[in-house]
């Protein structure tokens, strides 16, 4: 047996594994996009029809598609952001010299990563009930009137951008905590020699030490926040009050199970794939440039 | 497949039963085990949220199960899959299950291109409920029977300052506007697929129905903004409320005390007082047989123990369902029962949605097209053209497939 067979012969399993549960599926999601595949298609194969770029077409004109998508952008810029700063905030501080029991806060910090989604949504609806929950009950301490945070408009999105924070950024913070070791203490050393600030240690060491971090860091961050759903999912019921957290993914999802709009479904999910590559591309770009 | 041979083993019958009803079936069926020994029922509780989706999918998955509940306006939708087992053909081995027993206009919502599908197996339908104290403050010691005093007793509440709103009119609901819509005769959509949502008829209702809204009777809230109604009705917010038989329970349950006398149900008013009880919504869940059962037999035979009127009753008392079986409503629990005596009026009076798949889909486009005219964001005319539009774009496979031929 040759060299090339045999190395075709042990790349065929994972070989046959991507194809049948990755290309192939990604292959027919595409395909479905530019067909109306529906309920009678589920019915009788010959009803579904070839549309071109019908679906698209419709998602332009749909206002659902505007809602979902600014929502998602909402929840993606402001989420994202905060959850990155919160990250780094909390790896600074548990990596300062002054921090005692650095054990105990960051398996503390990153408990709620691994909690299950709907068990955090029960405590979350229960602190955020209008009447009983403890978050209103706190706010009264400062006066403030109660805020009927899962079911106003205005508020529903705030709502679940504070429990996303609060479950996912343990986990960033663990790796900017490892990106944050790799940075020699020699340099430190050097910059408090020379009568460099805290400040000006944190803008030209610590930040250019983890560049490649809060790179990888913002791709991840943003593919994981545009794909929005288990969270409105539980919370409001699927997308609500009056749309306000319906994200992209819960759309699609909508479109795809409860009216069974195959097509138009697989189209949204073509949009969102072309829009979380065109956010994180120009990230990835700078990445190759700035490495060594 | 064994198909009941005198040695086969007996069968085991698959029951998808959704929700509350899907927790307490079980009790009922010991009876039926007794009358057919050997054969044995399994149920399999599924939460109502997920049960369209999952009949989908199990239909895709050949995993259908034998019978199922289905809510009656999802019969449609599984007719056009061809996933459903016609039954006219098994009455004739079942004589207890017979059209005369059930309400006419619940029974036609199983009967799809002239064949029937399921079995009704409780009853659902929409009446007024209202606050009995107030209404009688305002002057009147009977509910109005036609529209126009249904709004001359909203706007006397509102004159006489009895409550803020007269009416709590859920926003983000198709029910009240579609209900109207069927009182003045509009069929929303015609044989041949046309939408008929700016014809006389619709702009008729939809006109009384903005009016309400732009007079104050009725705040322009949805469910998430109202947050508790039972509190808000308990508080005297609102005294004129739409709604079906599961709240009769919650109303039971949670209206304070004192209030339990004070609120009263009754049939909707119609268009002109002569033709009281208005039209209200054939809703309901009922059983049906799938097309993949080994055991069509033997799924007839538990139809048709679940119809009898014991039965029935007995369901009644378990959950609350309304028994789909009218001679189970001879039983004093229910024949006695006030606040029951206008549902089952009301049940005379119901008709189906339009029998579509995609009717699911309509009646929630049409809710959040509606709303911006409630808010006088647009005008009737700009709504209904709208709406005819979405109707249209949402039928539009539909009527491609019959044109066709295929439908």
């Amino acid at each position: 047996m040759s060299e090339r067979r045999a190395g075709w012969l042990f790349i065929a399993p994972a070989l046959l594994l991507l194809v049948v549960f990755f290309l192939l599926p990604v292959a027919l999601g595409l395909v479905l996009a530019v067909t109306d595949f529906d309920i009678y298609a589920l019915g009788d194969p010959s009803a579904v029809r070839f549309v071109g770029a019908e679906n698209f077409r419709q998602m332009v004109k749909n206002p659902l598609f505007f809602r979902a998508l600014v929502n998602t952008c909402y929840f993606v810029g402001v989420g994202g952001t905060l959850s990155i700063l919160l990250s780094l905030l909390a790896a600074l501080a548990l990596a300062s010299p002054l921090c005692r029991w650095r054990g105990f806060f960051r398996t503390v910090y990153f408990a709620p990563v691994v909690l299950t989604m709907v068990a955090v949504a029960v405590v979350f609806r229960t602190l955020y009930h209008p009447d009983f929950g403890l978050l209103n009950r706190f706010l009264k301490l400062f006066g403030v009137e109660p805020i009927f945070w899962l079911g106003d408009p205005a508020w529903a999105m705030p709502a679940i951008i504070l429990l996303a924070l609060w479950k996912n950024f343990g986990y960033n913070m663990v790796i900017f905590l490892a990106g944050l070791s790799t940075i020699p203490p020699t340099l430190y050393e050097a910059a408090s020699l020379d009568g460099a600030s805290r400040w000006q240690q944190f803008w030209h060491i610590t930040l250019p030490g983890l560049r490649p971090t809060l790179v990888f860091v913002l791709i991840t961050t943003l593919i994981g926040y545009f794909q929005l759903f288990a969270e409105p999912y539980v919370m409001t019921g699927g997308g609500g009050p009056v749309n306000a957290t319906l994200s992209l993914v819960l759309h699609m999802y909508k479109e795809g199970f409860r009216w069974w709009n195959m097509g138009y479904a697989a189209a949204v999910a073509v949009v969102l794939f072309a829009l979380i590559l065109l956010v994180t591309a120009p990230l990835r770009w700078y990445q190759r440039r700035w490495s060594p | 497949m064994a198909c009941g041979g005198a040695d086969s083993p007996p069968p085991t019958l698959v029951f998808w039963a959704l929700g509350r009803e899907g927790e307490v079936v079980e009790r009922l069926l010991p009876g039926f085990a007794q009358e057919n020994p050997g054969l044995s029922v399994r149920v399999q509780q599924i939460p109502f949220t997920a049960a369209h989706e999952k009949l989908l999918t199990a239909y895709v998955g050949r995993s259908t199960p034998d019978v199922a509940q289905v809510g009656n306006t999802w019969i449609a939708e599984l007719v056009a899959l061809d996933a459903l087992e016609p039954l006219d053909p098994w009455l004739a081995h079942q004589p207890s299950l017979r059209a005369e027993d059930h309400f006419p206009g619940i029974w036609a919502t199983n009967v799809v291109r002239g064949r029937l599908w399921g079995i009704p197996w409780y009853v659902d339908t929409r009446v007024l409920f209202y606050r009995r104290d107030l209404v009688a403050r305002a002057g009147f010691s009977h509910m109005p029977k036609d529209w126009a005093g249904l709004r001359q007793l909203a706007e006397e509440l509102i004159k006489r300052k009895l409550a803020p709103y007269a009416f709590y009119l859920p926003t983000d609901e198709w029910v009240f506007l579609v209900l109207l819509a069927m009182q003045a005769g509009s069929v929303l959509v015609d044989e041949q697929l046309e939408p008929q949502f700016c014809q006389p008829a619709f702009l008729q209702a939809l006109g009384f129905y903005a009016d309400l809204f732009r007079q104050r009777l009725a705040p322009v809230m949805g469910n998430a903004q109202m947050g508790n109604y039972y509190q808000r009705f308990a508080d005297g917010f609102f005294a004129l409320y739409v709604t079906g038989p599961w709240n009769l329970g919650e109303f039971r349950r949670r209206l304070p005390e004192a209030l339990q006398e004070s609120w009263h149900t009754v049939p909707l008013p119609a268009p002109a007082a002569q033709d009281f009880p208005g039209v209200s919504l054939a809703g309901g869940s009922s059983l049906v047989v799938f097309r993949r059962s080994p055991h069509k037999e033997q799924a007839l035979r538990l139809l048709a123990y679940l119809n009898r009127p014991q039965v029935q009753v007995a369901f009644y008392q378990l959950v609350g369902d309304l028994p789909a079986n009218r001679r189970a409503w001879e039983d004093p629990l229910l024949a006695q029962d006030p606040r029951l005596a206008a549902f089952r009026l009301q049940l005379t009076r119901v008709q189906p949605l339009p029998q579509l798949p995609e009717v699911e889909q309509l009646m929630q486009r049409l809710w959040e097209v509606v709303e911006p005219a409630l808010r006088g964001q647009a005008t009737l005319a700009e709504v209904c053209g709208h709406m005819d539009e979405e109707a249209r774009r949402i039928l539009a496979k539909r009527r491609w497939l019959r044109q066709r031929g295929k439908l």
